[in-house]
């Protein structure tokens, strides 16, 4: 369980966030919606470790992990990907993945350099590991291919493929959908199904409706900067205020 | 993997095989100057080519590595041995302590910070009279031994050196081949990213930065014990950046690459000995040629080069 509270965010004289408080319930799947500027991105990078907040707390499973850098909050399961893919693009998709294991082995330069018996060992393990976050993702065929030259429906599977390997209680998405076409989004809702059944809960900041409505079980509504609603789908949906502040532009 | 091993194999016969070819002629000393560049431009590399962070500041390290060693075992008689240990361990400390504010900066801020740190050893080398001997430089080193075998003359040079180069391409390519490889590219590639994934950016930004300096120290104190003699002008910001050129010819994120641009990078300004004052020139052209046609380096660009010109080949016949 992750408590957001009272998350204010401000940049200068600008309140990008005020007083934001949630809570994620273990093995939801939570989308955050609002319109542009809503302050959705930043409620994200102050939860990664990225920005530190003006005020308000983080708290996980009962431990304050409020302004610990994001290489900490990782060693706690918490994970996250990006709206504009941040892959290693100069390595391979194994290799990618591979990087994602970096919390679960341990071998240090010596051992690295002088390749040590239990460091050839923990390779083997994150090679195999990784192959299986591969096929959990369904891009086990692009394995020895370079990252940086997959199409992008490809690159966001690899991206969710190697945050999965650091066998996270909870992932963040930022806007996985965006960029994908109508079938790669049908596929994304599933492979999302797939990671709650495993235990891991989900968090996505999304502008495709119908995959936040299809998939989520909670949904909170930002707007301006301020928590606007939460609720099931449905309550969102029936909820006048977000429809006259959200779904009544479109 | 199994392809690494085998290029090691045919290298170590190259170096083996090499003075029986070349013993006795002037090459062989040239070849000994290629082994100590080499090693240090794989340290560079390291740092520059995998985790992407520049320095203009390793000659300075280099030059450490040679004074304490040669001043620990000329002035105060330690075993040349353990003086070359005991520096490189200083070295690597020195490196660490430092490198936790210079590494905070990125891109032209650590390039002037590392130009800002060689130049202060530098000016250290030249001002210390009393330890360095200055400008005019610090003579009397005695050679490793082993045993009553000391390594002196230009064959057991050889020997020596090729023996650590050789071992440091070896630990080199362990390395990159592993989680800690993987992570330094993981920063090269997307420091936020790798941060996500639970690297300790910070602390491995600096722990390379101080195996770097390690393996520079020994080269520099491999170079003392060797030539017997040390003075500043080997260890001026010229060096710092003829080491990036190396790094850069060769190719960035290869090790057999640093091996390759240390040996054109050594052996071309001898070549050039008959153009003068204007091997400068040329030298300055390869490397504009280098940066604009091969931005992968030599080990890269030219299996690139052998791609494109063979299926048009093909296509001709």
């Amino acid at each position: 369980m992750l408590e957001i509270l009272g998350i204010t965010q401000r940049f200068g004289g600008l309140t990008a966030l005020d007083d934001v408080s949630f809570i994620i319930g273990k093995g939801d799947i939570t989308g955050v919606i609002g319109p542009n500027g809503a302050g959705k991105t930043t409620l994200f990078n102050i939860i990664s470790g990225i920005y530190r907040q003006t005020s308000g707390r983080i708290v996980l499973d009962g431990r304050d992990v409020s302004g610990l850098p994001p290489e900490r909050l990782a060693r706690f399961g918490m994970v996250r990907t990006f709206q504009n893919i941040e892959l290693f693009g100069q390595m391979t998709v194994l290799d990618n993945v591979k990087v994602g294991l970096h919390t679960k082995s341990r071998s240090g330069i010596l051992a690295c350099s002088f390749k040590m018996p239990w460091h050839l060992v923990e390779e083997r393990r994150i090679a195999a590991s990784a192959r299986q976050w591969l096929e959990f993702c369904g891009i086990s065929e692009l394995a020895d291919q370079s990252a940086g030259s997959l199409p992008f429906g490809k690159g966001r599977l690899l991206e969710i493929a190697r945050a999965l390997a650091l066998e996270p209680t909870i992932i963040f998405m930022d806007e996985p959908a965006a960029g994908l076409n109508s079938r790669e989004t049908l596929d994304l809702a599933r492979l999302i199904r797939r990671i709650r059944a495993s235990g891991i809960s989900v968090v996505l900041v999304e502008h495709d409706m119908e995959l936040v409505m299809d998939v989520c079980d909670r949904i909170l509504v930002l707007n301006l900067g301020q928590k606007l609603a939460e609720g099931t789908p449905r309550e969102i949906q029936e909820n006048p205020a977000v429809v006259a502040a959200y779904l009544g532009e479109g | 993997m199994n392809r690494d091993l085998v290029k090691f194999v045919v290298l170590a016969v190259i170096a083996v095989v090499a003075p029986l070819a070349l013993s006795g002629s002037y090459l062989m000393s040239v070849l000994v100057f290629v082994g100590i560049h080499a090693m240090l431009a794989i340290a560079l590399n390291l740092l520059l080519g995998f985790a992407g962070q520049i320095s203009l500041g390793h000659a300075g390290f280099f030059g450490l590595g040679a004074y304490a060693s040669g001043i620990l075992s000329a002035t105060y008689g330690v075993n040349p041995w353990l003086a070359m240990v005991i520096t490189a361990l200083s070295v690597a400390l020195l490196a660490f302590i430092v490198g936790f504010p210079v590494l905070k900066l990125k891109g032209h801020y650590l390039a002037m910070a590392t130009l800002g740190l060689g130049i202060i050893f530098y000016i250290v080398f030249n001002e210390a009279v009393d330890l360095t001997g200055g400008p005019s430089g610090f003579s009397g080193i005695p050679p490793l031994k082993i045993g009553s075998f000391a390594f002196d003359g230009d064959i057991k040079n050889y020997g020596l050196i090729w023996a650590f180069t050789m071992g440091t391409v070896l630990l080199s390519l362990n390395l990159a081949n592993s989680r800690i490889g993987r992570a330094l590219c993981a920063i090269h590639d997307s420091e936020v990213a790798a941060r996500v994934m639970g690297v300790n950016v910070r602390l491995l930004k600096v722990q390379i930065f101080a195996l770097s300096a390690f393996i520079s120290s020994i080269a520099g104190s491999l170079y003392a014990h060797t030539m017997g003699f040390v003075s500043p002008t080997s260890f001026g910001f010229n060096f710092s950046v003829e080491l990036v050129t190396m790094v850069v010819v060769g190719g960035l994120g290869t090790v057999y690459g640093s091996l390759i641009g240390a040996a054109i990078l050594t052996l071309l300004p001898e070549l050039l000995r008959a153009f003068q004052d204007y091997d400068i020139v040329i030298y300055g052209l390869v490397l504009i040629l280098m940066t604009m046609f091969m931005p992968g380096g030599l080990v890269r660009g030219i299996p690139a080069l052998f791609a494109r010109l063979l299926p048009t080949r093909r296509q001709e016949g």
